[in-house]
């Protein structure tokens, strides 16, 4: 997994509150058997018109969005289905954070899983990082996972809470199979514990 | 003494197989079910890391998201990505050695129906599925979630997951249902009360004398859309119910082990005084027959309401109720009931079930949908379609003009070929209404079996209770 540090880059606004799993990628690119690939499909139904035009209206399309490299988004982003193509689709388009006031339990897990940074603000500086945003490639925010806090382009900074856990595995591009592998001792004996006392299973 | 403990905490502790100071846990997966659309590429990293699953015997494999539902299926797979998805997953559960109903088993439906079908879910188990709809089986008293496919990679190579323990959230549904209310009405009334992030960070249980009385098939219906209202997990005690349910079935413990089982289940329920950290309370005498009107599972209202203002909403709702009716072309004020429909969707791991399609052939018993009306009937598993073949229900629906189709999830998100055109208005009992869930440009209406048997017949949305 690509490791997560510091990042200073465009942001996008997004102000729709629930931006769901579909809208993000809808199912007819859920039919890869890839992790690669996706980003040309994000908010697919939202960026092209049905001739496959860019819809010019939608910020991604706009010129002083297209290298975003950060989402401020509406309360409970990322709702809906389980699919980390979500994820992949907004890391291959080339945003590595979402900052938002609430997201989805399993979107946002698989946010980690995936070297994309998830931030969870109160609303008011959610409200005031959109502010930022909108004033398009001018405004570059700094994102920085050690110090845990975002920086807004007039030098406002806010801090976040990040589990630490996965922060350490996103500053370590970590795996979590291997990380798990290691403590195989305990499945051993959970295993054998299992066996007599639930053995139905 | 211990402390009271509700049902999730005993399923967690029990679970339980490596904690750290910081409270994540390695939390032991007692049953993993797999489809073909969030697993290839997790198949594909155990072969990049030479891994095994490292219990197949607890991994249960079936298509379901890509299948044809048309009565010739047996000749293939017309979509070529759909068809290579599939193939995929036939020669990763061989490769792998896990449990597998492929399509041309009868057993073969909604991984969701064919799990407590053949008694893979059990009571007080760890359910998980690259599917957010795995909530499904909390109905057994089961801890069950959706997980991503890196995590569907994590499980199959160490059959455990990486998590922190959520907060407890009770649902409570007091009294009783009045005629023409179903649990699907239950589900959704919880969600227009909560909202879609209502239960975010929470696992619920949903419990009172409503969901007691409700059957196993209802009480999956309740816990399948857990997730629209933004728990990862709902679940329900298990009681003589659940116990009659699971026993006999292919997979459920057999004599001395059922004994012991039972024995073990009964323990399963959340003791008198343990702390739930949110409670609703809602009375089954006022939950009435809804449907959504927007574009958010949230966007639930009575049939006999209207369509609301933007302005009746706070905040970030106010945009997004205006752009949910320009995109399901709807006018504040017009009354739900004479909003007019052209499909009809009868299925999904929501509402999929033999008891589903009852209560539809029940309304439909001698009438025939509205002329130019296309409505289908997609039974959850194959096991299922038989058994209401076997019911004359089959019959029923062939003759009130509804299509009767093979198992598989179909038109609930559309990624085989049921789907909706642009403009197309349906009458859906799956569980999403998202912009384009039942294909580009599609309009979806949520309501229950009986509510849309209700409206393939009149062709627009109706109050089941005219026709009872």
């Amino acid at each position: 997994m690509d490791k997560f540090e510091k990042l200073s880059g465009i942001a996008a606004p997004m102000p729709l509150i629930n931006i769901d799993t579909d809208m993000i990628i809808p199912k007819v690119f859920l039919k890869t058997i890839k992790r690669s690939g996706l980003g040309v499909n994000l908010f697919d139904e939202m960026r092209y018109d049905d001739d496959r035009s860019e819809k010019p209206d939608f910020v991604l399309n706009k010129p002083q969005y297209r290298n975003a490299e950060i989402l401020v988004a509406g309360d409970n982003f990322g709702c809906g289905s389980s699919r980390e193509h979500a994820p992949w689709a907004i890391k291959d388009f080339g945003i590595r954070c979402v900052i938002s006031t609430s997201f989805a339990d399993i979107f946002f897990n698989n946010c980690f899983k995936n070297g994309i940074l998830p931030i969870i603000l109160p609303k008011e500086q959610v409200d005031a990082l959109m502010q930022d945003a909108e004033k398009g490639s001018n405004a570059r925010i700094e994102v920085d996972l050690v110090d845990q806090t975002v920086t807004s382009s007039d030098g406002e900074v806010y801090s976040f809470e990040v589990d630490s856990f996965k922060k350490h595995c996103l500053l370590n591009g970590l795996d979590d199979i291997g990380l798990t592998m290691e403590k195989v001792g305990s499945i051993d004996n959970y295993e054998l514990k299992l066996s007599s006392e639930r053995p139905w299973v | 003494m211990t402390a009271p403990k509700t049902i999730y905490d005993k399923i967690w502790d029990a679970h339980v197989a490596h904690s750290s100071e910081d409270g994540t846990c390695l939390l032991y997966i007692d049953r993993h079910l797999v489809h073909e659309v969030t697993s290839p590429q997790a198949f594909e990293g155990l072969r990049m890391a030479n891994r095994a699953v490292r219990a197949p015997e607890k991994t249960i494999a079936v298509p379901d998201h890509n299948v044809p539902t048309t009565l010739d299926r047996a000749k293939g797979i017309d979509n070529e990505e759909s068809r290579i998805q599939v193939e995929a997953l036939d020669k990763n559960a061989k490769d792998f050695g896990i449990h597998y109903y492929p399509v041309s088993d009868v057993r073969q439906g909604i991984v969701h129906i064919v799990g407590p079908e053949q008694g893979w879910t059990l009571p007080g188990m760890t359910v998980v599925c690259g599917d957010s709809h795995t909530a499904t089986h909390g109905a057994f008293g089961a801890l069950a979630h959706g997980i991503g496919t890196s995590e569907v990679e994590h499980v199959l190579a160490t059959q455990t997951l990486i998590q922190k323990k959520s907060k407890n959230m009770k649902v409570e549904i007091t009294g009783q249902l009045r005629a023409g209310v179903t649990a699907k009405d239950i589900t959704l009334s919880v969600i227009g009360e909560t909202g879609t992030a209502g239960g975010t960070g929470y696992v619920i249980e949903y419990c009172g004398q409503a969901i007691r009385e409700l059957s196993m098939e209802g009480r999956m219906t309740v816990c399948n859309m857990a997730i629209e209202g933004g728990a990862r997990a709902g679940l329900i005690a298990p009681d003589e119910k659940t116990f009659e349910y699971c026993k006999g079935r292919a997979h459920a413990p057999k004599g001395a082990a059922w004994e012991a089982a039972l024995a073990y289940w009964k323990t399963l329920f959340s003791d008198d005084g343990a702390h739930f950290d949110k409670v609703v309370t809602i009375k089954g005498e006022d939950i009435a027959p809804v449907v959504t009107w927007g574009t958010s599972p949230e966007d639930v209202l009575p049939i006999t309401a209207s369509v609301p203002e933007p302005s009746d909403f706070d905040g970030g709702k106010v945009d997004a109720v205006a752009r949910s009716l320009e995109y399901m072309g709807l006018h504040s004020g017009t009354p739900l009931s004479e909003v007019e429909i052209d499909t009809v969707f009868i299925g999904s791991c929501t509402n999929g079930r033999i008891e589903d399609l009852r209560a539809a052939a029940e309304i439909l018993k001698g009438k025939k949908i509205k002329n130019g009306m296309r409505a289908m009937v997609v039974p959850g598993s194959g096991l299922v379609r038989a058994q209401a073949e076997e019911e004359g229900l089959a019959d029923i629906f062939l003759e009130a003009g509804f299509e009767w189709r093979l198992a598989g999830c179909s038109m609930c998100l559309a990624m085989n070929p049921d789907q909706l055109a642009p403009g197309e208005r349906c009458a859906a009992t799956s569980n999403r209404n998202f912009e384009g869930r039942q294909g580009r440009g599609g309009r979806t209406h949520l309501m229950s079996p009986a509510m849309a048997a209700a409206a393939a017949v009149t062709g627009k949305l109706t109050d089941v209770r005219e026709l009872i």
